[in-house]
């Protein structure tokens, strides 16, 4: 497989990246630092990647998403997948006190990161299509006091990854929708620790079955489904009780 | 804040952990890096509640894996379970591997840990060839044999005092098969077993001695020596061996009561134990893991001392000491019922360069001890007055205990530790649980 990942020097996507690397696949990584993408592409290179290829390419500048993935599809000779990993986080605590900081990450997560699954679906589907795979979030699944902006930028990118799906699905693209629920990252690593944590690899290697498979939502870890399932189910009024 | 624990769970400090995927910005404000806490007593926690403290765990990135001429190079929170997927099927291992897997480079170069091959490889950081290491005024500095190699000495063994260790680069060792022959010999008593166990060294690259600690009189430290070596083309089966699941489906669940360890139960367990290594003494090929990492296979195993713990206790009596103090050690051990679940004994080669390493020429004695408080207490310091009139010392991954005047005691080399120290951090800046229990540094 020839696999773009943007966002892949941390968290899920740098796993994802590197089951990959170890069964062979290309791989290209996107980011904005071009020290971590270089350790990154060092550490995919050791573990046996078929190719790696680097590029600087960052959430705050949509007008390079679209030279980024032809650079990084000229490298690896095409594309079979494209996944977007890559968010920014901040708790809603920390946003009242900075409007700025609000408007950055909605634009990060939301706008800007449809305009990049735009550029990936349109060159997607240009060459007979491919799977365009989406980290999204739980939080976007039932809004609670919490989830704040991050949760509705991710309920925005949910839904329009499942318009995806049914759309331009007839035509070859394979939109994977991923709901990771809490994963102990370096994102997360100052939150209180909930329970159903889960961890990083584990969640990429049931991303990557998802992506083989074309499996259009998958929640990771899995028993998250049956979390959301509970938690959209509940009324306002517990919800307006609820400290979570 | 988390509360942190070694391995045997006590003692614990509530700290504030940082973890991130890029190990130079987590470590700039900590006062200690941690690796997966494999570490027994206090060397991987905080000296004060509160502190900050980096772990290495989202920091495991390879940097370089040459095949050819077998030299590895990662971030320190690589663990040993991911070489040896990586590096096995190649046909490259690690030089040197303690009792686990889950153990990271950064906290096998700390300990500057040893194994069942010790009399012919020394410890890791024998093979370590290079490290990056964030010292205590933030500078990142390539250390090793012949680049600030005294600052590199100090590293080795240095529990992680002297800087934070970012990268390990490491020479791998060439096997030719990935199986191994291990040949198992009971020893009716004590003197036999470490006669059988010497004897065995100068033919096996890995040996290692398991001793029953509570039979007493005659068959006082009566036990079983297992050899080891990498099979021969050939010799063992043309498949290569599956990598054992990293976290085995064998777990204990939760804390248990703390009877279940008692002094009856461990009898029985190692009568037993002895019994089962007679019948099945003699040679046989077997999964590398089974024979380096034998307690991998039941996760959590910790758990079966119960809330309240256990310490271990690790000390090496030198040769000269001679083998009646082997004896008397023993003596103490079955005296104070430390019931220790498996004494491990194992013969050690040369000095390495590490200023704190741990391993000398002699016979090293390894135990795990329930903590039962004060009598714990009592039976380390027992331990611990044998160890010093023996001329040995401690192991301070393992402990948890020792007083800091019998330390300074067991260690003329401590001058020479603290000199770096002070060029480096004189601030101490960089400091653990350990280091002020027994180096005397503010909490």
């Amino acid at each position: 497989m020839k696999i773009v990942l943007l966002g892949a020097t941390r968290g899920m996507g740098r796993s994802l990246a590197r089951l990959c690397a170890r069964r062979g696949d290309a791989v290209a990584l996107l980011g904005r630092e071009r020290d971590e993408i270089a350790r990154s592409a060092r550490d995919l290179v050791a573990l046996g990647a078929g190719a790696v290829a680097q590029g600087i390419c960052d959430l705050d500048d949509p007008a390079r998403f679209g030279p980024a993935l032809a650079a990084a599809a000229d490298a690896l000779g095409g594309l079979d997948a494209v996944v977007l990993s890559a968010a920014d986080f901040a708790r809603p605590a920390d946003l009242d006190a900075d409007p700025a900081r609000a408007v950055r990450l909605a634009t990060r997560n939301f706008a800007h990161s449809i305009a990049f699954l735009e550029a990936a679906r349109v060159r997607l589907l240009a060459h007979g299509g491919g799977t365009l795979c989406v980290f999204s979030s739980v939080a976007g699944d039932r809004a609670r006091k919490a989830t704040g902006i991050y949760g509705a930028t991710k309920a925005g990118l949910s839904h329009y990854a499942v318009s995806l799906d049914l759309r331009d699905r007839p035509r070859g693209l394979r939109v994977v929708l991923v709901k990771p629920g809490f994963v102990r990252t370096g994102m997360t690593a100052d939150l209180p620790v909930p329970p159903f944590a889960g961890e990083p690899d584990a969640v990429a290697r049931r991303v990557l079955r998802a992506i083989d498979r074309g499996w259009p939502v998958v929640y990771a870890p899995p028993i998250w489904r049956l979390v959301m399932l509970v938690i959209r189910t509940l009324p306002r009024f517990v919800m307006r009780r609820a400290e979570f | 804040m988390t509360r942190l624990a070694g391995w045997g769970g006590v003692p614990a400090v509530d700290a504030r952990e940082r973890v991130g995927e890029s190990l130079p910005e987590v470590c700039r404000p900590a006062s200690l890096t941690r690796g997966l806490g494999r570490s027994y007593g206090d060397a991987s926690l905080p000296a004060r509640t509160g502190a900050i403290v980096a772990s290495t765990r989202l920091g495991d990135r390879v940097l370089a894996f040459d095949r050819v001429a077998g030299v590895l190079r990662a971030e320190a929170g690589f663990r040993l379970s991911q070489l040896e997927e990586l590096t096995r099927p190649a046909g490259w291992v690690s030089p040197v591997v303690p009792g686990t897997r889950h153990v990271t480079l950064g906290g096998m170069v700390a300990s500057d840990i040893h194994g069942k091959n010790h009399h012919v490889a020394g410890c890791f950081g024998a093979h370590v060839r290079s490290l990056v290491l964030q010292v205590a005024d933030g500078r990142e500095l390539e250390v090793g044999p012949d680049r600030e190699s005294e600052l590199f000495a100090a590293t080795l063994g240095g529990m992680g005092l002297t800087g934070h260790i970012l990268e390990v680069e490491v020479a791998l060792l060439a096997i030719a098969c990935p199986w191994l022959v291990i040949e198992v010999e009971p020893a009716p008593d004590l003197g036999a077993l470490v006669a059988r166990l010497r004897a065995a060294s100068r033919t096996w690259p890995y040996t290692v001695a398991w001793a029953d600690a509570l039979s007493r009189g005659a068959r006082l430290g009566r036990g079983i020596v297992i050899k080891g070596r990498w099979a021969e083309p050939g010799e063992a089966p043309a498949t290569s061996p599956l990598h054992s699941r990293v976290d085995s489906r064998l777990a204990v669940p939760c804390n248990l009561p703390s009877w279940v360890l008692g002094p009856t139960s461990v009898r029985i367990f190692d009568a037993l134990f002895y019994r089962a290594h007679c019948w099945s003494a003699g040679r046989r090929v077997v999964h590398p893991d089974r024979f380096f990492h034998a307690l991998d296979s039941i996760r959590d195993w910790n758990r079966l001392y119960g809330a309240r713990g256990f310490v271990q206790h690790q000390s090496v009596l030198p040769d000269e000491a001679g083998d009646e103090r082997i004896v008397r050690y023993f003596e103490t051990i079955t005296r104070h019922s430390g019931a220790s679940f498996l004494t491990v004994v194992k013969d050690c080669g040369a000095e390495g360069r590490g200023l704190l390493s741990f391993p000398r020429p002699g016979i090293s004695v390894a135990l795990d001890l329930p903590m039962r408080g004060a009598a714990t207490q009592a039976l380390v310091d027992a331990l611990n007055r044998h160890v010093l009139d023996a001329g040995g010392r401690i192991y301070l991954a393992k402990d948890a205990l020792t007083r800091r005047e019998d330390f300074a005691a067991m260690e003329p080399r401590l001058a020479a530790f603290d000199a770096v120290r002070r060029l480096w951090d004189p601030e101490r800046r960089l400091r653990s649980a350990l280091s002020a229990r027994l180096l005397g540094d503010p909490a």
